[in-house]
Order: structure tokens, then sequence, then C-alpha cells
């Protein structure tokens, strides 16, 4: 399995010459295996992957985490869109009452984009999730709820050798009196349950999660903790807050790691990064 | 270990947080768990028990109406909830293990995650004061 990542901020792009190294566009990552290729997200990293397509892929399947703007926001910009001779999937999680489809239409409809996402030429399917299991090609799937404002799944991607958990918005510490020690009571814990990679949340400093506890996010050391629980192999922090530069991004990474020991390998997701599992 | 689903995890976190007894239980009515307040109603701490199945923590109450006549399972709100997935109020009065016999109140709701699906139920329990 290779995983690609084509966009790690959170929130909002951040282009900056501060931001080189990992990168201002939003979430979006590629996950490849033998002939099947899956978008994790379609944040404004999408837009780059778009131009850089393989020729002779006939599917492409988009699962989203959720239809925040950060997530969503490169997909009128994703050229295979336009392409008639493609089958596009887009997977998102169900709300209680308003269709996927519609709620994809708010944002692909003037007046905030100019096409209507049903005018789109690749007419795409919009396909529906919850707590779900499929499969794609050759990789099993399994989506859930995390806790995250508004319907929010995180997914677990598996290959017969290898397990990627990407759960880029995320806030397991919400509330829970004695986090990260009862793993059945805590979200996300079955998906990254012993993962070969973990791209988790790792937006704020314990200092910015304070005032910020509801929003949805963790702090570097929680997405540590919840890393260290779910027995994952690899944690790379992933949705890095918009104003954090890589210099800070390392300051943060090496404040976290001061005297501790982890049994994972972790690091900071950057744009452009390609690993392979296992 | 599987895993609870997130509505029930943040129902629980809820209660937590809470100064009033609450229990969550799943869709057969075992106990998942219970809050510091409602420990004082069970007589146990649910860092002792955990989880309880439905035979075992039903047995802990012995419900009886105002006249003292033990009630029917299905008369008692989290039972109808359980059974209707629908809210339900009652008053009763409750004997603990210790013998003391306590007016209460129970409101029982659903939790139904998105979409549509039954996860369990929560009951609060307000001990009435009599005037």
């Amino acid at each position: 399995m290779k995983i690609t990542i084509w966009g790690t901020r959170g929130s909002l792009p951040a282009p900056s010459p501060e931001n080189n190294q990992y990168g201002g566009n939003t979430s979006c990552v590629q996950v490849t295996y033998k002939d099947t290729m899956l978008i994790l997200d379609a944040g404004s990293g999408i837009r780059r992957l778009g131009s850089d397509f393989p020729p002779d892929l006939r599917r492409i399947d988009i699962l989203l985490t959720h239809l925040h703007m950060d997530h969503i926001m490169g997909l009128g910009f994703f050229l295979p869109l336009y392409n008639p001779a493609l089958e596009i999937n887009i997977w998102g999680p169900t709300s209680t009452r308003e269709p996927l489809i519609n709620r994809l239409q708010r944002y692909l409809s003037p007046p905030l984009f100019p096409i209507r996402l049903q005018d789109l030429p690749s007419q795409p399917n919009i396909i529906e999730l919850n707590h779900s299991s499929f499969s794609i090609g050759s990789l099993q799937i399994q989506s859930a709820y995390v806790c995250h404002p508004g319907p929010t799944v995180g997914y677990r991607i598996e290959s017969p050798d290898a397990v990627l958990t990407y759960i880029p918005d995320h806030e397991p510490a919400l509330g829970a009196a004695n986090f990260p020690n009862e793993p059945e009571w805590t979200s996300g814990y079955e998906l990254a349950k012993d993962a070969d990679l973990l791209l988790h949340d790792a937006q704020y400093t314990p200092d910015e999660y304070t005032p910020r506890v509801g929003w949805g996010h963790s702090s570097i050391e929680d997405a540590l903790r919840f890393a260290e629980m779910a027995a994952v192999k690899r944690l790379l922090f992933f949705h890095h807050d918009p104003s954090h530069t890589d210099e800070y991004l390392h300051h943060l990474m090496e404040r976290a790691l001061h005297n501790k020991t982890y049994a994972f390998k972790t690091g900071i997701a950057a744009e452009g990064d390609s690993i392979v599992l296992p | 270990m599987a895993s609870n689903q997130i509505e029930m995890i943040l129902s629980r976190q809820l209660a937590d947080c809470l100064s009033i007894p609450v229990f969550l239980t799943d869709p057969e009515g075992n106990l998942l768990f219970y809050n510091e307040p409602a420990e004082e109603l069970l007589g146990k701490r649910y860092e002792e028990t955990g989880r309880m199945p439905v035979s075992e923590w039903s047995t802990i109450f012995k419900p009886v109406d105002e006249t003292g006549s033990p009630l029917a399972p299905e008369e008692l709100p989290l039972v109808k909830t359980l059974s209707q997935q629908q809210p339900a109020h009652g008053t009763f009065w409750i004997e603990s293990l210790t013998g003391i016999r306590n007016k209460i109140s129970v409101t029982a709701y659903p939790i139904i995650g998105r979409p549509d699906r039954f996860l369990g139920a929560v009951a609060i329990f307000w001990k009435t004061v009599e005037p």
C-alpha cells in the first residue's frame, strides 16, 4: 500500500515561505494498492493530485471524512471530475436529515462555485456511509463516526499486509475523565487499533487546546496518547494549524517528545511525502 | 476489545460530568456505565463492577408502587424506552440493598444515532423529596 500526502494543513490553506517543508494545502491523501486508488478528503491538496494522474485509471473513489470546507474545498478544482470517461465515487458521512448530495451541492453551486455538482461531466456517484464496512478493489475499508462537530467519520483501510488509519479531525479527549486509559470508551480506537500508520489530528499545543475544547481537534500530546493506546506502529501528526510554521512544528514535536520514549515511530506529515506500507 | 460507538462514548462522558444519577445501557438493557451519583443508588462502584448484565443489576432494585406492590418490569421507564425506543417517564419507589425505600422519578430516553441506529438508552434518576 502506497500513501502519498498532498495536503496536511488544517482549517485553511496556509501557503507561505515559512511553511514550505510541511506544506500549505489542506487535507488530501492518496492511497494506491495494485490497481486500486483512493483519495482521502478533497482539501486544496487534491488540485495538484488531479493534474498528476495515472492516465489509464478508470475509477476514482474519494472518501470524505466530513464536509467542513478544508476537506472539500478542492473538489471543484479536481480535473478528473470534468472527464466523462471516468467513474468517480464520492463517499461521505450520513447526516440525520439532509442527504449527502444536498450538502455537497451547497458548496458546488452558485454563488460559492460556478459549476453545479449535477452538471459535472463525470456525473459522480454520491454514496453515504456511517459505521460501514465495504471494499474497494482489494482494499477493505471500515468507517466509523468519531468525535468532531457534525457528522464526521474516520477510516481504517486494510490491504492483506498493511493497515492505514486516517482520522484527520478528531478530539478523543473531549470530556473523557480517564483518557487514554479506557480504549473501549475512546472515540476512534477501533479504527486505529494496531495500525501500521496512523494519520491523526495534532492541530494544537496543550495551551492552544485548552480554550478550544469542543472544537473537534487534538493537541500533539493527545495524539501521542491516542496512538500509544491504540498500539500503532507509526504516527504522523496531521492537520497542522495554519499558524504553525515549519520551524514551530519542529519545536512542538521536540517538546512533545522530550524525555519520552514511545514504542512507535513519530513524525510530522509533510506535503509530498510518500510512504510504502508495510 | 470492541469499543463503543461515538454516541455512547459521548453519552457516558456527559453522564460522568453530572451530579444526578445516570445509567447508560445497551439495547438489551445491559448496564454499560453508571456515574458516581448512581453508585449510591446501586450500592456498587463502577470501578469495581464495570459493565453489569441486565440480569444482575435489575435484581438490585425492588421497584414498588405507592401501595408497596411490586412493579412489573414493563412498567419501568427504562424498560419502556428499550422496548419501544421512545422516551418514558415514571415515578415509583425503590428499595436499595440496604433496605432504604426511596421515591424516585426516572426519565429514560433512547440513543438513536445517525442514521436511525438504536444503540441503547440513558436513564436519569431523581430522588423525589416527600413534602
